[in-house]
């Protein structure tokens, strides 16, 4: 005889195994967090899927390299280190539920988010609670606006653009044409912050030239911006634009320098070469990390990085390593002074105000704060020899 | 010396859009199709030159012959196998069908190579002519050249050759033509394999010119060179050189002027007062003159 299970039991079933699933979970969720005094517990947030999960990975395997480094030097105080790493997805909205499922996590402090706009939900979100925020990676000027718990460790775009406006004035250079992307926030932040300071040193601005997403062809930009006789042109765009620019600027016969950001990381090195090494000849960009980086700490890092996930580290990836080394001296200062994790409250306060006076030698540079979430560290000025990229000089803020 | 540089970067832009524009009116002409996929029929030629170059290690003047090659067939092969069956069905099903092979295309070289640029290498090496204060770009030169020994080739084969006067009979009444004893079919995939092939030698032109490939590097190319079909007159060879040249030089000049963000737009609204004031285009004189 067949066996068959009818609509209406097959629903009943279903009903009563998802109840008898979800009950421990709703159980738990009632239950206020139990804290280990044996462990730490951190909350990392990201976008590990979506459009901009590729930033959220990188920054999340510097994180996770430094904690497994900690915990293996024996964590802090004898304490384990334990990560709550959760998913945002790259959006806001997600990002402040993500929030809120760590406060009932009792993590003491989070490392991140990633991307400007979820961070700065978090960063809001986050305000009232008096949550201890590290990111990495978000660049967006309002980010450390909102409270004195928010930090970050990355530099703003606007303050590359003065970075290569100091530079081009260091270089002696009279004359500066600019080409970037008229649509992006990067592109624009930095192009704008460069035309003021440079304007400041007494660098004439001769052309300003925008264009727009996707577009291949920049020749009649750069024939205007050459026909001013520039002694550099700033490009301050992503690797694969900047790529196409230097060439074709080459190929019009521009012999002078070209600026850029740290969008230029990635336009050798990797897979592709987007530009020859002929044309490289007298590129500079800015960049707080590179593996051509001689510090035995970047290098430590680096191979370390190869051992654990057996590919190259990015400025991402770099950039989540000093997030997390800035976050965990605080919490090991706190620690020190005797602070205990169940007593959340003071325990955060604690880790804010060392944040706040903190000093590492993180791989994208030495950090430290001085009053505001902004860090004050130094940059790199990467150039091109022969292809390769090469640290031409070190700039401190 | 800055205006002769802006007219030599009008005419490579211009002639690499009437190369394109060039194919869109080919198959236009002979069966009513614009064929949306024809953009990314370059996008493959410029991955298939790369993946003899950068991959292969082959030798440039195999990559051209195997991106030419390769795009012919390409060509035939949709021909075949997307638009053939449908060549009784209402124009609109066929229209659909192209820009459906258009995305299968553009999202299997998303999945086979990834959706970051790859660098085609350098086809030739030639240092810039210098001329007083002007660099002129080998590059440029070629391409210019190129274009018009293409479009030269062109005309004689539709104009002087037994497959040429085919294709126009084909165009002028299929029925007619197929009682006349011209093998319609054959005469179909010839049209695409030769409008396929010019897409091919787009391709490499293009590579030379901005060195990289991405999946989606054909809509814009294709959408630019479709305008200038439409500009010069869809059906008619000359009218999609001078569409051409006419897009490249309208984009140059508003990007000499300061207003390069502006250059869609410009070359958009051009399109608009063109169908407005003359909506068969600048050489299209009735909706009988194919090819």
């Amino acid at each position: 005889m067949a066996h068959t299970i009818s609509r209406r039991d097959f629903l009943r079933l279903s009903g009563a195994s998802c109840a008898a699933a979800l009950a421990p979970s709703i159980l738990a969720g009632c239950a206020r967090p139990k804290v280990d005094e044996n462990v730490i517990k951190v909350g990392v947030m990201g976008p590990y899927s979506g459009e901009v999960a590729q930033y959220g990975l990188a920054v999340r395997s510097g994180v996770e390299l430094f904690v497994k480094q900690l915990n293996a030097a024996g964590g802090i105080n004898g304490k384990r280190i334990e990560l709550d790493i959760q998913d945002e997805k790259g959006d806001a909205t997600e990002a402040v539920n993500v929030y809120y499922k760590m406060m009932e996590d009792g993590v003491v402090a989070i490392i991140g988010d990633v991307t400007s706009t979820p961070s700065i939900a978090v960063a809001q979100a986050s305000l009232r609670d008096n949550m201890p925020l590290v990111s990495g990676s978000a660049t967006a000027p309002d980010l450390i606006k909102y409270g004195h718990n928010t930090f970050r460790t990355c530099i703003t775009d606007p303050f590359q653009g003065r970075v290569m406006a100091d530079f081009a004035a260091k270089q002696g250079y009279k004359v500066v044409g600019t080409i970037y992307n008229s649509g992006g926030d990067y592109e624009v932040g930095v192009n704008d912050a460069f035309v003021r300071r440079a304007q400041e040193k007494g660098i004439q601005i001769s052309r300003q030239e925008g264009y727009a997403a996707g577009d291949v062809d920049f020749k009649a930009q750069l024939t205007s911006i050459i026909a001013t006789k520039p002694d550099a042109i700033l490009s301050p765009n992503y690797y694969q634009d900047d790529g196409k620019i230097v060439t074709q600027a080459r190929e019009l016969g521009f012999k002078g320098a070209f600026l850029g950001a740290d969008g230029w990381a990635n336009i050798v090195g990797g897979e592709q070469e987007y530009a020859s090494a002929a044309d490289l000849e007298g590129c500079f960009y800015d960049s707080s990390f590179v593996s051509a980086n001689d510090a035995a700490n970047v290098q430590d890092f680096i191979r370390a990085f190869n051992d654990e996930f057996h590919e190259q580290p990015t400025n991402f990836c770099a950039l989540g390593y000093d997030a997390a080394m800035i976050m965990f001296d605080a919490i090991r200062r706190v620690e020190e002074g005797g602070a205990r994790p169940s007593e959340t409250e003071a325990y955060r306060a604690g880790i804010i105000d060392a944040i706040a006076t903190g000093h590492v030698e993180g791989v994208t540079g030495a950090i430290s704060f001085e009053g505001t979430g902004d860090p004050v560290k130094s940059t790199l000025i990467i150039t091109f020899e022969n292809g390769v990229e090469k640290i031409f000089d070190t700039i401190s803020s | 010396m800055t205006f002769l540089t802006q007219v030599l970067n009008g005419l490579q832009l211009g002639s690499i859009y009437a190369l394109v524009a060039l194919g869109y009116t080919m198959v236009y002409g002979i069966i009513l199709l614009l064929n949306f996929a024809h953009g990314d029929i370059i996008m493959v030629g410029a991955y298939i030159s790369w993946v003899a170059m950068a991959s292969l290690g082959l030798h440039p003047a195999i990559a051209v012959v195997l991106s030419i090659g390769g795009c012919a067939l390409l060509g035939v092969l949709i021909d075949k196998v997307a638009y053939a069956p449908l060549r009784n069905a209402p124009r609109l099903s066929i229209l659909i069908t192209a820009i459906g092979v258009s995305y299968f295309l553009e999202n299997g070289a998303q999945l086979v190579f990834g959706a970051d640029a790859k660098v085609v290498p350098a086809f030739v090496d030639a240092p810039n002519i210098v001329v007083g204060d002007a660099h002129v770009s080998v590059i440029a030169v070629i391409t210019i050249v190129v274009t018009a020994v293409s479009t030269a080739v062109l005309t004689f084969l539709v104009q002087r050759t037994k497959l040429g006067r085919a294709m126009r009979a084909v165009s002028e009444d299929m029925g007619a033509a197929r009682l006349m004893g011209i093998n319609v079919n054959t005469t179909i995939s010839f049209t695409f394999a030769v409008g396929s092939a010019l897409a091919g030698i787009g391709a490499i032109l293009y590579s030379m010119a901005y060195a990289q490939a991405t999946p989606t590097m054909g809509i814009m190319l294709g959408t630019k060179a479709f305008v200038a079909a439409v500009l010069g007159g869809i059906g008619s060879i000359p009218g999609a050189v001078i569409g051409g040249l006419l897009v490249g030089f309208a984009e140059v000049l508003v990007s000499a002027i300061g207003l390069s963000v502006w250059k869609d737009a410009v070359v958009f609204a051009l399109l608009i007062i063109v169908l407005i004031v003359r909506p068969t285009g600048i050489l299209g004189r009735t909706m009988n003159e194919k090819v």
